[in-house]
């Protein structure tokens, strides 16, 4: 080992190890990577499948685009304001910032139902083209996500609630959460990227 | 132990400034990925190459910056899964287009 310790725990030669929790965290995530590839990969098949329907072009505006990414994108940093406030046992400041995360994060989900209800009432719905289905399919297991997401944030903001110490099992559970909010800010990417600056161009 | 535990070398969690800073960068490819498609000033294909790069360059830097991801040796299982998931997500995404491509030229059905 590079790196000698002074902790002796039973059994583990690496110290500094972050928990098996975290890690067992981070294997889930890397499999939910691949099923965004796997959808990824069916959008890029069926991109321009339109069947005589609407084209990204006609369907995408930025400025609906550009909030929402913003939205994610300062969630991100909220968050880990939050994980930092945590560190520290600021307890009274991590609920705080869990909120403002929470609050982005649900402007986020707001927007893309408003514009999924806007595109499906004019017509562009998921059964319209294999492009459009492609699109669905991508876009809202990304919002699903998020929403997910959202549950998660409430949850633990209760479960802090009240508490005067961050204990191990918590520690855990915000920097699960937090592995999991910066990844979908990652998948965001790409779809801003991929699917609706590339359908753009 | 709950001292360990909770302030590591540093490393594994970020500081405030480190996440300003990948908050900047971040917003500055994000922009850029926007500005380029948006003021039209490339042909299609170069527009497309140049978004494509800064969303890599994005990624890298979310990764460093927010999800603390780096080369220690403490990190060795998580990078090891995570390079394991990049180069099967590249064979999945570039093997579907290959394979679909080519079944599209067969078939005649463009």
């Amino acid at each position: 080992m590079a790196h000698d310790t002074t902790v002796q725990t039973a059994g583990h030669d690496e110290h500094h190890h972050e928990s098996p929790v975290v890690f067992g965290f981070w294997v889930y995530l890397m499999t939910d990577c691949i099923i965004f590839g796997t959808l990824f990969a069916v959008f890029a098949v069926l991109r321009n499948q339109f069947n005589g329907g609407p084209s990204g072009h006609e369907l995408f505006e930025f400025s609906g685009l550009g909030l929402e990414t913003a939205l994610l994108l300062v969630s991100s940093i909220t968050y880990g304001f939050g994980m930092i406030a945590a560190h520290k046992n600021e307890i009274s400041k991590v609920i705080m910032w869990l909120g403002v995360t929470f609050l982005l994060g649900l402007g986020f989900v707001g927007l893309e139902v408003n514009e999924f209800a806007h595109m499906i009432h004019e017509g562009a719905g998921p059964d319209r083209s294999a492009f459009l289905s492609a699109f669905f399919t991508l876009v809202s297991t990304h919002g699903l996500h998020v929403t997910c997401g959202l549950i998660w944030i409430v949850t633990l903001m209760v479960q802090l609630m009240g508490t005067t110490e961050i204990p191990e099992r918590m520690m855990n559970k915000l920097t699960c959460l937090s592995l999991f909010w910066h990844f979908l800010d990652i998948v965001w990417i790409c779809v801003f990227t991929y699917v609706y600056l590339a359908s753009m161009i | 132990m709950s001292d360990l535990h909770t302030s590591p070398s540093g490393e594994s969690h970020g500081s405030v400034s480190s996440y300003i800073i990948g908050f900047v960068l971040a917003v500055i490819l994000t922009a850029a990925a926007f500005g380029v498609v948006m003021s039209h000033s490339l042909s299609p294909s170069g527009t497309l190459t140049a978004i494509a790069v800064l969303a890599f360059v994005q990624v890298l830097v979310h990764l460093h910056y927010f999800l603390h991801m780096g080369g220690g040796s403490e990190q060795r299982w998580n990078n090891m899964c995570f390079f394991f998931t990049v180069g099967f997500v590249v064979i999945l995404v570039i093997g579907t287009l290959f394979v679909m491509n080519n079944t599209a030229l067969h078939m005649m059905s463009r």
